[in-house]
């Protein structure tokens, strides 16, 4: 378990989340000439949402590539060089249209390992921009990490903050395993502390925000973001949340949410994915099948996504994701006793 | 007759034209609340190719497609409230403009997954062929599309099984922020000769051209079903979404794109044959108070009332 790294504390420089994963980016390419991005418009562009930025001109077209729509050759593509000697970073443009890779992803990179009989690694990195929020309708604004979680052989992360998002970055190149990084599209402007040098944010560990006594809310992405707002707006109203920014669901930190359900026995979960099958419905087994059980003193409450296709109207696509009303709300009734 | 046939050729694009730029103006002014990619200057694809077509003809499309639906014969206001996100658009605000449908004109969406329009048209063109009426099917995609496996597999399967559909390459030499030319290695022409499907090349900012094409392509294959491709070049005039600032584009490219406006290409057509002004100050008129109205209404048309949204996900459930 660990609170905000001491090496974001002290460092005071800011970066965006975007700026942050392009750091990372640039680091790992310099120490490494393994390393390599590629994706649609990454390169002279600089990306969809500019975070590969002004790459391609540090490191030539040859280690900073522009692909194609071809979403399925790419991945195999990662999964082939990576199996060869190499360290692929792969942007997929939104993360929707992963689906059209899911064969490379799910029956290659995340089995060769094992299947081989550990005569091969597939150390390759896929980036995606993720979540809803922009007006961009059910096939740009699904937060589709959940699916991957359920595939053993593939690590799945959704760092929050700029820190995180560089840390976790660096951690994934170096990792042996495929790991898919899904980036919430509204967090690539959101600004935060970001050190210099090379770090890594280790993947399956959580990060505790915030301290609490009565409430704990575990989130990913950036319900972790509102989790924390919600968390300020509940002290007010004398409830003590302590909010578990997971960051990485795949593997999951069981251990840094059983401890605090052990010392608030309550427990909220948080995710913008569609919350039935969801990531939420893991980590409430997780619980109920450990100790931590024994320690909860009202039922474990999940806030997900409807059961519905992200709709393009601004409204409905606000009441199809959780909002910081609904955490404070939810909050409150397992504080109070109403859940 | 070929005189009234460009006349509702050129009404047909202006129209068009005229909701696109009220599209632009509504987006530049904040009222969107989405995406939108417009198709000015490609107006005379759509509509060259839907003028061949009758109701029970389908046609699918993908991220650019207004003027694909418009053309089809939807209606100005609930497509204007669909991409304001109305309940009384389209798609009952669902959808937006990257998902405008209309299933009573044989418009089975635009698409928001480049390529994802071919098998859905391969599938449509099959139960045409099956429903035996000689209807056919339509897709619209663009030439970055070609690089999607996908496309590849429904070109194959439409000659495999001769089925009644016309894939309709919208050739503007971008891709997103990327010129196609570094994004494929062969041409769709030597697509279709590998597949053995028929294959035609257009002007696509010629509305006449691209119809008389068109209209040999569809009567044969209403006759004896069998795929075609026609590939159209043309001109993306804006951004490849507004509100994209273009700097990768050059300014010799852009100074190019007027003289290649098609319907000024078709004004200067028309006129050879003897339409007079008069004809086009009235036409621009009438679309301009049919565009307003649209707008006007759909501006004022209610957001989506129903607020339970898993009520809209299956059917036979009590639903709308
Ligand atoms: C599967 C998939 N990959 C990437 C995208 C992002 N994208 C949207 S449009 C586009 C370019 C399409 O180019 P083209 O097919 O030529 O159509 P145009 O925009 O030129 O009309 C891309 C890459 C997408 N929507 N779907
Ligand atoms: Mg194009």
């Amino acid at each position: 378990m660990s609170t905000q790294p001491p090496e974001a504390a002290a460092s005071a420089r800011e970066l965006t989340y975007a700026e942050a994963i392009r750091e990372g980016l640039e680091q790992a390419m310099e120490a490494d000439s393994r390393v390599f991005l590629f994706g649609e418009d990454v390169g002279v562009y600089g990306g969809a949402f500019g975070v590969s930025g002004d790459l391609v001109h540090r490191f030539g077209a040859e280690r900073v590539i522009d692909t194609p729509i071809s979403e399925l050759g790419m991945a195999g593509a990662a999964v082939g060089a990576a199996i060869t000697g190499m360290r692929p970073v792969l942007e997929i443009q939104f993360s929707d249209f992963i689906t059209l890779a899911m064969e490379q992803i799910v029956n290659q990179a995340a089995k060769i390992r094992f299947m081989f009989g550990g005569k091969a690694t597939v150390p390759m990195v896929v980036r995606l921009p993720g979540g809803s929020g922009t007006g961009a309708a059910a096939q740009h604004s699904q937060s589709l990490e959940a699916w991957f979680a359920h595939v053993p052989g593939l690590k799945v992360v959704q760092p929050s903050t700029p820190h995180d998002a560089k840390g976790m970055l660096l951690a994934a190149i170096d990792d042996p395993n495929p790991v898919l990084i899904f980036e919430h599209k509204l967090l690539y402007k959101t600004k935060g502390p970001v050190p210099e040098e090379a770090y890594r944010v280790p993947i399956g560990k959580a990060a505790v925000r915030r301290a609490g006594e009565d409430v704990t809310i575990v989130a990913s992405s950036i319900m972790a973001i509102k989790a924390a707002a919600a968390a300020e707006r509940l002290a007010a109203e004398g409830v003590s949340a302590e909010v578990i920014d997971l960051r990485s669901i795949r593997p999951i930190d069981l251990e840094t949410i059983a401890a605090s359900v052990r010392k608030t026995h309550r427990l909220l979960i948080v995710y913008e994915g569609v919350k039935t099958m969801g990531v939420g419905a893991e980590i409430a087994a997780m619980i109920a099948e450990s100790d931590a059980f024994d320690y909860l003193d009202a039922p474990i409450l999940r806030l997900g996504g409807a059961d519905a296709p992200l709709p393009y109207n601004p409204v409905l696509e606000k009441a199809a994701v959780p909002q910081e009303d609904d955490i404070v709300a939810a909050a409150l009734r397992l504080a109070r006793g109403e859940a | 007759m070929t005189a009234e046939r460009a006349k509702s050729r050129y009404s047909a694009m202006l129209r068009i034209r005229a909701s696109e730029e009220a599209l632009q103006k509504l987006f530049a002014d904040g009222r969107i609340p989405g995406f939108v990619h417009l198709s000015i200057g490609q107006e005379a694809v759509a509509v060259g190719v839907s003028s061949c077509l009758r109701d029970a003809d389908t046609v699918s499309s993908n991220h650019r497609g207004h003027g694909h639906t418009l053309a089809k014969g939807v209606e100005l206001e609930p497509f204007f409230a669909e991409i304001l996100g109305r309940e009384t658009g389209l798609c009952r605000g669902r959808g937006g403009s990257m998902h405008v449908a209309d299933f009573s004109k044989g418009m089975l969406g635009a698409n928001g997954i480049v390529g994802a329009g071919l098998p859905i048209t391969t599938g449509s063109a099959l139960a045409l062929k099956l429903l035996g009426k000689g209807d056919i099917a339509v897709v619209y995609f663009g030439d970055g599309a070609l690089a999607q496996g996908l496309v590849h597999e429904c070109i194959n399967l439409s000659a495999l099984w001769s089925l009644p559909v016309m894939f309709v390459c919208e050739n503007n030499g971008w891709s997103e922020f990327s010129p196609t030319s570094r994004q494929m290695a062969t041409s769709l022409r030597k697509l279709a000769d590998a597949f053995g499907v028929e294959y035609r090349a257009v002007d696509g900012n010629r509305v006449s051209e691209v119809a008389a094409t068109a209209e040999t392509l569809v009567a044969g294959m209403r006759k004896a079903p069998a795929p075609a491709i026609l590939e159209c070049a043309t001109t993306r005039v804006r951004g490849h979404f507004e509100g994209d600032r273009q700097d990768y584009r050059t300014a010799s490219e852009i100074q190019s794109l007027p003289a290649r406006d098609p319907l000024s290409l078709a004004r200067a057509e028309m006129q050879v044959e003897g339409v007079p002004p008069d004809w086009f100050d009235e036409v621009a008129k009438q679309i301009a108070v049919e565009v307003n109205n649209a707008v006007a209404k759909a501006l004022t048309a209610p957001p989506p009332i129903d607020a339970d949204l898993a009520a809209g996900v299956y059917a036979g459930m009590g639903s709308k």
